[in-house]
């Protein structure tokens, strides 16, 4: 068909075809992979929503001591910390639920690369959404502007603390994803994991143990001030577990795994 | 419908193997063999695909040709053997699709992501440009409408549409497709018959599966046919033709199969109720004339063509392949 032909440019090839796609491309790829389906799309078009409605009713609602910088920031990372981490999931267990891992890998048949590409999307990700929160919480405590001393009073040691918290909490969803390579039951268990976890802690014998890998306790400090360093070692000791495993589990199973 | 012989010249969105140069070795599998669960689904395969031919790879259902694909794409490796494309393994392609176009399942889409949406992604991938995508889906017949379309209210025949596309994306050279005609129609299969001529004509390397004879009947020039994990022929068309051997029919089946057994020929029970035996036509007359059968029909098994073969090959997954047949006539 002549249109088909005159749609094609002379040259519709760039660069060099025997260029192995480097890791800022497969990044990149992977960041558009996080928004160009429907899912993907709505759920972050979701959160933003979300965490827009969080920083308004921090910023009106409730003691006016509250409508500081800092507690509008906190408020403001909640909808992303918790659901956040579904794209990092999706991101990587779609490939095998809607199977485009036949693609995906074919494309680039070094399977762990395209981890990698993943794993640096979801920082980049997370970073521009704790970045997206701080310049709502800015904004809305600019317009609140109670009279109060510390009104913009942040640390920068808990704004790098918030910023951990929502990369982790992303990159726990990827860890989940690969691990279990399906959609429903890696969503499912990490809100379940977490829960079942602190309710194994609230057994008085296991209360000390039990913390130390209780994400939910780990990490409340990290949002709440700047943390000490028995602080720093529950959260280091989390991660080893709740991410670091998953991670080293999802390396494995993607590396070896039959795609079909 | 977009043909390809409207496409002219060099404008056309693929050039076969014009940059390929000085690698003969397209496709080859060196005795391949891959156990999956327990058992032997690719057992010893050996086979190549040449530049300038359209090779096509026939089984029934379950034959290992899907998985004898997936080890030459790189998506699995082999317990024993070499899959080799372009003179390497597949995964030693810096950038494979700008070299191999591959099409392993075109349900395998996010259906969540629109027809070009999915063309693009993997463009960026490759580093192809992205107006090709335009070009390409024009090409292989999704218009505008479709192309905005999610993949998931695409119809088999789209998706198959949509994959072509995607195989051709980085101009390759070699394509490796996986049962390329499921779900289109019979003026799709006529385009997608030319367009892989075409391909192969202008130097191109095309390996493609099929369970379907009549698909590849009329454009392989080479034929591999894999029953139960083993290539059990391979050759050229006209060379396997010639090895069909004799049909022969009587009213009396048994006393005809004792026939042939006490002359020494080997004979299998064709699916028309008699026998295909390979010996010449004098050979099998003389043997029922010896045993006073009379016979019904007696000749060359050339017309029932590769069907023929192809059953008698297989015949060990008869279930499956006698559906088949009946499918394809």
């Amino acid at each position: 068909m002549s249109t088909a032909v005159a749609a094609l440019d002379p040259q519709p090839i760039r660069g060099n075809a025997d260029a192995r796609p480097g890791l800022a491309r497969l990044t990149a790829v992977e960041l558009r992979k996080m928004v160009d389906t429907r899912a993907g799309f709505w759920l972050q078009l979701g959160i933003l929503g979300l965490t827009i409605t969080f920083v308004v009713l921090q910023a009106t609602l409730g003691h006016t001591e509250d409508h500081t910088l800092r507690k509008i920031l906190e408020a403001s990372i909640f909808p992303a910390y918790i659901l956040l981490p579904i794209v990092g999931i999706l991101l990587v267990s779609s490939e095998w639920t809607q199977r485009t891992n036949l693609i995906t890998f074919a494309l680039v048949p070094r399977r762990s690369r395209v981890l990698a590409a993943k794993l640096a999307a979801s920082v980049l990700l997370s970073t521009t959404a704790v970045a997206t929160c701080l310049a709502f919480a800015i904004f809305a405590t600019a317009i609140a502007a109670p009279d109060l001393t510390g009104l913009w009073s942040l640390p920068a040691a808990q704004l790098v603390q918030t910023l951990i918290l929502v990369v982790v909490a992303v990159i726990m969803g990827l860890g989940y994803g690969a691990a279990l390579l399906s959609t429903a039951p890696a969503i499912v268990l990490s809100f379940a994991l977490p829960l079942g976890w602190s309710a194994v802690g609230s057994i008085s014998a296991l209360e000390g143990t039990a913390r130390w890998l209780d994400a939910g306790r780990s990490f409340e400090p990290m949002t709440k001030h700047v943390m000490n360093g028995t602080e720093w070692a529950r959260v280091g000791t989390t991660l080893a577990v709740w991410l670091v495993v998953p991670i080293l589990i999802g390396l494995w199973r993607i590396r070896r795994s039959e795609v079909s | 419908m977009p043909t390809s012989d409207e496409a002219d010249g060099d404008q056309r969105p693929y050039r076969g193997a014009s940059h390929s140069g000085d690698t003969p070795l397209m496709i080859e599998a060196r005795n391949l063999t891959k156990r999956l669960g327990g058992r032997t689904v690719v057992d010893g395969v050996s086979f190549r695909a040449e530049p300038g031919t359209v090779t096509g790879f026939l089984g029934a259902n379950g034959a290992g040709k899907t998985t004898t694909l997936r080890l030459l794409s790189g998506l699995s490796e082999p317990d024993q053997g070499e899959p080799i494309v372009l003179g390497s393994r597949y995964r030693d392609i810096p950038n494979p699709g700008r070299r191999v176009g591959v099409l392993l399942d075109a349900a395998a889409q996010h259906g969540g992501r629109r027809g070009r949406e999915a063309l693009a992604v993997s463009a960026q991938v490759m580093a192809v440009d992205a107006r090709r995508v335009d070009g390409l889906l024009e090409l292989v017949g999704l218009d505008r409408s479709a192309a905005r379309k999610r993949v998931r209210h695409y119809s088999l025949g789209m998706r198959q549409r949509l994959g072509i596309a995607h195989a051709l994306l980085g101009d390759p050279e070699v394509l490796i497709l996986d049962e390329p005609a499921n779900g289109l129609d019979p003026p799709g299969m006529r385009w997608m018959r030319e367009l892989l001529r075409d391909f192969a004509d202008r130097g191109g390397t095309v390996l493609l599966s099929s369970h379907l004879l009549r698909e590849v009947e009329a454009l392989a020039d080479h034929l591999v046919i894999i029953d139960a994990g083993r290539v059990v022929a391979k050759g050229g068309r006209s060379e396997l033709l010639a090895r069909t051997g004799t049909q022969v029919r009587a009213d009396d089946k048994a006393r005809l199969g004792v026939a042939l057994a006490a002359a020494g020929l080997s004979a299998r029970e064709a699916p028309d109720g008699g026998f295909l035996v390979e010996a010449e036509p004098e050979d099998v007359g003389r043997a029922a004339l010896a045993a006073g059968v009379a016979l019904t029909r007696l000749g060359p098994a050339g017309d029932g063509g590769l069907e023929q073969l192809f059953f008698n090959l297989t015949a060990g997954s008869a279930d499956t392949t006698a559906a088949d047949l009946e499918e394809a006539a």
